[in-house]
């Protein structure tokens, strides 16, 4: 890899149980990406905003509220409304088998639930961001 | 050093120890190694082989002490559970306040003893149902309550009088405890017979569990509130729950969990010194709150050492004369984080063993969680196995007909002992860097979560922490086999269509000069928020009237994100 790979993660919405964003916030960082956290309560649009502003290769969206199908559209919708088709969407958290395979169908390349052991949440984003190619 | 008589009895049980280890010990170890060089408690503190008298010699017998006497640590009552078993409450809360009315209702009849509320994400962080940051999240995670109305249907049919009910809210927990008030008053009920616990720590908010509204000041002035105010009107209610649950399932270790909550609790008790009320016209009514994580006998001993740094504090620091203030008292939960998606069934098991420290730690309310709670809320069914836990601890395992039955093992006297010395070392060392509010905004305490976390998610990765069925025993190809607890859509619209009749209901005019009231008592600190919250709620005004208007005179707090 050239470049290091630039992550946003994000926590949207009242939801601030943030022990597992910060906990991958950090094993990415030590595995050489550059990592910027928005911090709690964000918006769908400041999150889309942030992450075209800061233009990231991947932006990851934290929830264990169970808002996650009421969320995750309104990014996709605000990532689209900005014409933006490169940056690789991840959602990590706690959330139903059925409510990830729905996810992914709207267009989140990945979920990754609790309990994935950070060397694997590594693994898959530099396996997305390498199949995404250069940009 | 005196040189020490012949016959002394530790010089002699030094010499059988030297002895042990260089006989039977060494030739063991010749034969096959330990699993390692050094082991330590889930919490990193170092442990030996075993441990003897020697290990708990320095420390004064005293401090063990009996049950019911200072310094507690072998419990807060001399008879404990030969008289009365602990609380079983289990909390619960999802939908309206109808719905959770029913899953209460349903658990009384199981046999549980006491009600605990879970409320939704906006009703936590001061929003109405219909504010735009709501949407998703109405009744999803606990039930949703706006106004007065929503805390009559939660408490229908519920005698208050007769089962003590807890409120687990912060930021807007002040709100709550005016709705239940006025509902008491409104229902004809003795305020002074209500028992109960409204949560209302808000600096673990700031630490750990991030629901917060208002910057610190105007947060910590409204525990004050509630707690001068229910000293003064509710004679057996717990103001507050001084929680260190939600700093361990942050990822604090239990170390951090007890010292870290023992600092709020004295920024607490300062607070409310300085209004001139005396240390123990409002000491005995505080609660706290704890988790019971999985090493079996830290835990133990953990909840030995809070109530003896806590009876030392109140009685040392703040001059407490009350035995009444120096007893801790805490409602228990098992870790919610430990619980896994693989094999989930397993999780009662933790939860048994979790849940069977507490009640030797000397519990005085427990919740165990369900087996599905990795999944989702838990169903019916899976709280009821969770009751059920604590009945079988409670009726059939003999662990309650005697008080502290392991007080006096010299491995649970000396980690208790470990406990103590560390959480006083933290205490210091919080005053000399400026104390906790301080070090709360420049992200102290957030930094040692967030360490103690990161390390336990290497551990689990690599295997040193084995959790079964995520890092060991794994069963590939595993399907879940459970029906998790169905989130009911309609839930959002019953309730938004409630909250606006009542505001098409109420007299809006009387609602503005209220509100108009709010704001005069809010700049004043020297008054109580109580009343007026309480005028307000009867008169309609809902959750978000007033969290909205008051955020137009303190403004909100956003943190600094620390990782």
């Amino acid at each position: 890899m050239t470049n290091k790979i630039r992550i946003l993660l994000a926590k949207v919405g009242l939801d601030g149980h943030d022990r597992g964003v910060k906990i991958v916030a950090r094993c990415l960082r030590d595995a050489g990406m550059d990592v910027v956290y928005t911090g709690l309560h964000r918006s769908p649009e400041e999150v889309v905003a942030a992450a075209v502003q800061e233009d990231v290769d991947v932006l990851g969206v934290s929830l264990l509220s169970g808002a996650h199908m009421t969320i995750f559209p309104k990014i996709i919708a605000g990532l689209k409304a900005r014409g933006v088709d490169d940056i690789i969407l991840l959602g990590g958290g706690v959330m139903p088998d059925e409510d990830v395979v729905a996810l992914k169908k709207m267009g989140v390349h990945e979920v990754l639930l609790q309990d994935t052991p950070p060397n694997t949440i590594i693994q898959t984003i530099e396996r997305l961001v390498a199949e995404r190619g250069d940009r | 050093m005196n040189t020490k008589p012949a016959n002394d009895p530790q010089l002699a049980l030094e010499t059988q120890v030297k002895d042990w280890e260089g006989k039977e010990v060494a030739s063991f170890l010749a034969k096959q190694q330990e699993k390692k060089a050094q082991f330590f408690t889930y919490g990193g503190l170092p442990l030996k082989r075993t441990y003897t008298a020697l290990d708990i010699q320095n420390h004064p017998a005293e401090d063990i002490g009996l049950p019911g006497r200072f310094p507690f640590t072998r419990g807060p009552y001399p008879t404990m559970y030969r008289s009365r078993t602990w609380t079983m409450r289990q909390i619960a809360g999802f939908g309206t306040g109808e719905d959770t009315n029913q899953r209460f209702k349903y658990l009384i009849s199981q046999g549980q003893t006491g009600l605990s509320t879970d409320f939704d994400m906006p009703t936590l962080m001061g929003y109405d149902s219909d504010h735009p940051m709501s949407e998703g999240e109405v009744g999803r995670e606990g039930v949703a309550i706006d106004t007065l109305t929503d805390m009559e249907a939660l408490l229908e049919g519920i005698d208050l009088e007769k089962i003590s009910v807890s409120l687990t809210i912060n930021p807007s927990a002040w709100i709550l405890l005016a709705m239940y008030v006025a509902l008491a008053e409104k229902r004809g009920y003795d305020l002074n017979k209500l028992s109960g616990t409204i949560q209302a720590d808000i600096l673990k908010e700031y630490m750990a569990q991030k629901e917060y509204v208002f910057p610190i000041a105007p947060s910590v002035r409204i525990v004050r509130d509630c707690i001068t105010y229910a000293a003064q009107h509710m004679k057996r209610y717990n103001p507050i729950n001084v929680s260190g649950y939600h700093i361990s399932e942050a990822g604090a270790s239990p170390l951090h969990e007890i010292a870290f909550t023992m600092c709020n609790l004295i920024t607490y008790v300062e607070e409310v010194l300085k209004t001139g009320m005396k240390v123990d016209e409002f000491a005995p009514r505080l609660a706290f709150f704890f988790v019971s994580q999985t090493d079996f006998f830290e835990e133990i001993a953990k909840f030995r050492a809070a109530r003896r740094v806590y009876a030392k504090i109140m009685r040392d620091r703040f001059g407490a004369t009350n035995p009444e203030s120096m007893r801790l008292r805490f409602h228990c939960q098992t870790a919610a984080a430990t619980l896994t998606k693989p094999q989930y069934k397993i999780n009662i098991v933790r939860t048994a063993l979790q849940a069977l420290a507490a009640v030797l730690g000397g519990a005085q309310s427990l919740h165990t969680n369900g087996m599905d709670e990795a999944f989702s809320i838990p169903t019916e069914e899976a709280m009821k196995i969770a009751l059920r836990t604590q009945q079988i601890i409670a009726e059939e395992a003999h662990v309650t007909e005697v008080v502290d039955p392991l007080g006096g093992s010299y491995y649970l006297e000396h980690l208790t002992n470990e406990f103590e010395r560390k959480v006083f070392e933290i205490i210091d060392e919080v005053a000399n860097s400026g104390g906790t509010l301080k070090l709360i905004e420049e992200g102290w305490f957030q930094r040692h979560i967030a360490d103690f976390s990161y390390e336990q998610a290497l551990n689990k990765q690599s295997g040193d922490k084995p959790v079964i069925g995520v890092n060991l025993f794994q069963e590939s190809g595993e399907v879940a086999d459970l029906d998790t607890h169905p989130h009911d859509p309609t839930a959002e619209h019953r309730q938004i269509d409630r909250l606006q009749r009542v505001r098409r209901e109420r007299d809006q005019d009387q609602v503005n000069t209220l509100l108009d009231k709010l704001v005069i008592v809010a700049k004043d600190d020297q008054q109580n928020m109580l009343p007026i919250t309480i005028e307000l709620v009867r008169a309609g005004a809902s959750m978000g009237d007033i969290i909205e208007r008051l955020k137009t005179v303190w403004g909100t707090y956003r943190e600094v994100p620390v990782f």
